[in-house]
């Protein structure tokens, strides 16, 4: 029904998807599996029109399509349901549906009546037992997911693309889902379905494809497969770097997490974090990994202490407790963070390089406890510009005008001023070229090996082997592994990942 | 070729720029314009909104805004002049409690400091946006005025009090010292401490801020609270110098003080612009009022006139930071 040819997407220079062909049949359903960043969501994004510009083609029945707009491809009949779901929270799941495509009266007037029946009948079909009028903030998530399924119905898609549609979902809410995409298989419709959860893809889909690094490794029936070899297509990728002979560090804990939990304020029953314990010594470089959803980026953001009201647990330095109230506590103490999204939470763009740098060392730069010295701000930031090669023509450029390599530097040059004891890592290389990652893979071992404590959340797989001493696995909020280097292999690590893989 | 070279210096002067052509034009229209006693008019009158402008500023590079400055400055002017006037009057013993000067100064501006910070507190502690928040406080402190004042004005302070609105220092006229002070103080605090930093990073980006460690809603408080002293100031400038002060002084001066900042170059989305580019702002607007005056042009057409003035001012500002 759809066919992929030889589909490439760059993105300034980063391929995303590499020269990829694949078919995905009507009265099936498909599952597109592979890691973060193996170019499952660049490919949907295609299919779905949210990117027009691609080099290769697509062919929906028989005819070359490209889509300009996420509109044009659903009114061809695909419809792709994100995972944080497009809906607007205080309007009627009947004026959700009818959303840009709404019906008239003769008189130009909404056809309130025409809508809400429609409305009813899509409901019905779906067997979701609520009024079109009820506002889509009082339903629940999983059924809030079927309105998103009846507007696909709504336009006859004949392909649905559903991206984790079971991240935010109950058990029983997944079992409606499954029934209703059984349904739809059976009235022919094309099912392309993402997910993390291999149990759930053995349970639902008929074929699977795999993509690793922007590339299609294999496709096939799902029939007789098992979860390891599927793992096993999914990893395989070498980062070539000379890993550190053997660990400089000491037996000294630098930093203890003792029980820490995060509640997640949205859902009761359900925590961000569930007891988790483990420690840090000098000089080590600590890599913890999990799928999208584990808990990873909340994990640092608690130790850090981003989320006073919420967390719970002791968190120990050199033996003395950290408050986790604030982030100032946490750098009092010698923890620093380098988050997930640089622009949105590490940098002032409109700031320059030396702004940027300084804003966690300026009450050290001040003359008479008043004024900031300007000399000895901007001799420390050429100082970190020239160890960790920020190219920038000058520390007065602004930081939006630099590669986001040269960005990711100046974000950790300014946690690096204020010499921590612990540095925490988000992502450090997500975004950035082969050689800015090679040489923050560098900087980060050079910095153990100066006795710093390090961790590093990543969910590329490659890199956490290459970094590390030691692993840590998470999976839906808890500690699933912790693996010595020289026992981790990406398999060993991506069966610890997977929520609930037998 | 030569104007491509030149283009830098054009957007970086360009406030100053239209200011010396405005400038220019009303000299030819009007021989009134360039006499001195003229000159030190504008200036008093500018002082104040230069004043208020300047905590707008401070506001403004944060991502807020500060629609009650002008109850603010109104409120202040009248507690001020009616404790110089009348005291506080104690019934039950038959007995007035009297004020000095310095006295009644220090409270006005203390009121003003504290009705800024009560802003900032709602804004950083409830998340209130600052535009409704500050919107309560315009009609509260106004009412307040009216309360006070029971809708009547407040007049005879004596000299000394009217020394500050209408005085002379060294040849120049003491609003403008004062304004000009608030400037200075304003510009070292932005370009050279600690503060002023953590004001543009804040309005550059507040995730980023606060992940560095920064208190950003202390920050935020001191700079609503320093905006109201401010605007209490300016509410002390004005009294003085009518020797009254009036239950309605300072209606829409928020709105002049925003056109300052916007027309001095400051993004209302917070992190850029400068203290003096508001001062130039005000400049602006005080010398087209006087100019459009002295043209005799008709109070509904100055109206007019300003609201396209600020028009220009942004969409000349918006088109060369697209080039950029």
């Amino acid at each position: 029904m759809l066919v992929v040819e030889n589909v490439t997407k760059r993105f300034s220079g980063v391929t995303a998807l590499e020269n990829i062909t694949l078919e995905i049949h009507g009265a099936e359903v498909t599952a597109i599996i592979g890691e973060n960043g193996a170019g499952k969501s660049t490919l949907m994004k295609i299919l779905s029109g949210v990117y027009p510009e691609y080099e290769g083609r697509i062919i929906f029945k028989g005819n070359t399509v490209r889509f300009s707009n996420p509109k044009e491809a659903q009114e061809c009949g695909i419809a792709i349901i994100h995972q944080e779901l497009n809906l607007i929270p205080y309007l009627s799941i009947t004026e959700n549906i009818f959303l840009g495509r709404e019906m008239e009266t003769s008189f130009g007037a909404l056809d309130k009546k025409a809508m809400r029946n429609k409305t009813r009948e899509l409901l019905e079909k779906l067997k979701l037992k609520v009024e079109p009028d009820t506002l889509i903030v009082d339903l629940k998530v999983g059924q809030q997911q079927i309105v998103e399924i009846a507007k696909a119905l709504l336009t006859e898609s004949e392909v649905i693309i559903m991206d984790e549609p079971t991240s935010a979902i109950t058990e029983s809410e997944v079992k409606v889902l499954f029934e209703i995409i059984n349904n739809l298989r059976s009235e022919n419709k094309a099912i392309v379905y993402i997910s993390h959860k291999l149990d759930e893809l053995f349970k639902i889909a008929d074929r699977y494809i795999v993509l690793r690094d922007g590339k299609m490794i294999e496709s096939g029936r799902m029939d007789g497969m098992k979860t390891d070899d599927i793992i096993q297509k999914m990893v395989g990728r070498e980062i070539n770097l000379i890993r550190r002979k053997d660990l400089q560090c000491t037996s000294e804990d630098v930093l203890c997490v003792k029980n820490l939990s995060l509640k997640n304020p949205n859902r009761k029953t359900e925590d961000f974090l569930k007891d988790i314990s483990f420690s840090l010594k000098k000089g080590e470089v600590l890599g913890i990994f999990g799928l999208m959803g584990a808990g990873r980026t909340e994990l640092l953001e608690t130790i850090f202490g981003l989320h006073p009201k919420l967390a719970k647990g002791e968190i120990t330095m050199d033996g003395k407790i950290v408050p986790i109230t604030s982030s100032s506590s946490a750098i009092k103490a010698g923890l620093a963070l380098v988050p997930e999204d640089r622009k949105k939470d590490g940098l002032v763009l409109g700031l320059d390089v030396q702004k940027n740098i300084g804003i966690t060392t300026l009450k050290e730069n001040q003359t008479l406890g008043v004024l900031l010295n300007d000399g000895k701000e901007s001799k420390l930031c050429e100082k970190y510009r020239e160890d960790l090669k920020i190219k920038t023509s000058s520390v007065k450029q602004t930081a939006d005008s630099l590669s986001g390599g040269n960005q990711q530097k100046i974000v950790i040059a300014k946690w690096l001023a204020t010499n921590p004891k612990v540095l925490l890592l988000d992502e450090p290389t997500r975004g950035i070229d082969i050689n800015a990652k090679n040489e923050i893979y560098k900087l980060i071992l050079s910095l153990a090996d100066k006795g710093m404590g390090i961790i590093m959340v990543s969910s590329e797989l490659p890199e956490i082997l290459a970094v590390s001493d030691r692993v840590l696995v998470m999976s839906e909020g808890v500690v699933t592994a912790e693996i010595p280097i020289a026992e981790a292999s990406e398999e060993i690590i991506l069966k610890a990942a997977i929520p609930n893989s037998i | 070729m030569e104007l491509k070279l030149y283009k830098p210096y054009l957007v970086k002067f360009q406030s100053l720029i239209a200011l010396l052509i405005l400038c220019l034009l009303i000299s030819i229209l009007s021989d009134k314009f360039l006499t001195m006693s003229n000159g030190w008019n504008v200036m008093r009158q500018i002082s104040v909104n230069i004043t208020i402008s300047v905590g707008m500023t401070l506001i403004v590079l944060t991502a807020g805004i500060d629609l009650s400055v002008g109850s603010v400055l109104a409120l202040c002017g009248a507690i001020t002049a009616g404790l110089l006037k009348n005291g506080i009057p104690l019934p039950s013993a038959d007995l007035f409690v009297g004020f000095t000067l310095l006295g009644a100064i220090v409270i006005g501006l203390l009121l003003g400091f504290s009705l800024g910070g009560f802003n900032g507190w709602v804004i950083t502690k409830f998340k209130v946006p600052p535009f409704v928040a500050t919107l309560a406080m315009l009609t509260i402190a106004r009412g307040l005025t009216f309360l006070y004042t029971e809708g009547f004005p407040i007049s005879g302070m004596g000299e000394k009090f009217a020394y500050l609105g209408t005085g002379w220092l060294f040849g120049i006229p003491v609003p403008v010292w004062i304004s000009a002070i608030v400037v200075a103080i304003a510009g070292v605090i932005t370009n050279k401490t600690r503060l002023g930093r953590y004001i543009y990073a804040i309005g550059g980006n507040e995730s980023a801020s606060r992940l560095s460690g920064i208190n950003v809603n202390k920050v935020k408080i001191v700079v609503y609270s320093i905006a109201g002293g401010l605007a209490a100031t300016g509410g002390i400038l004005v009294t003085s110098r009518l020797d009254s002060a009036q239950p309605n002084a300072g209606v829409s001066y928020e709105l002049d003080s925003i056109a300052a900042v916007v027309i001095g170059g400051t993004s209302l989305a917070g992190g850029k612009g400068s203290v003096l580019g508001t001062v130039l702002g005000a400049i602006i607007i005080g010398v087209l009022n006087n100019g459009l005056v002295l043209l005799n042009v008709s109070p509904f057409w100055q109206q007019v006139v300003k609201g396209a003035v600020i028009l220009l001012a942004v969409i000349i500002d918006k088109s060369n930071s697209k080039n950029d």
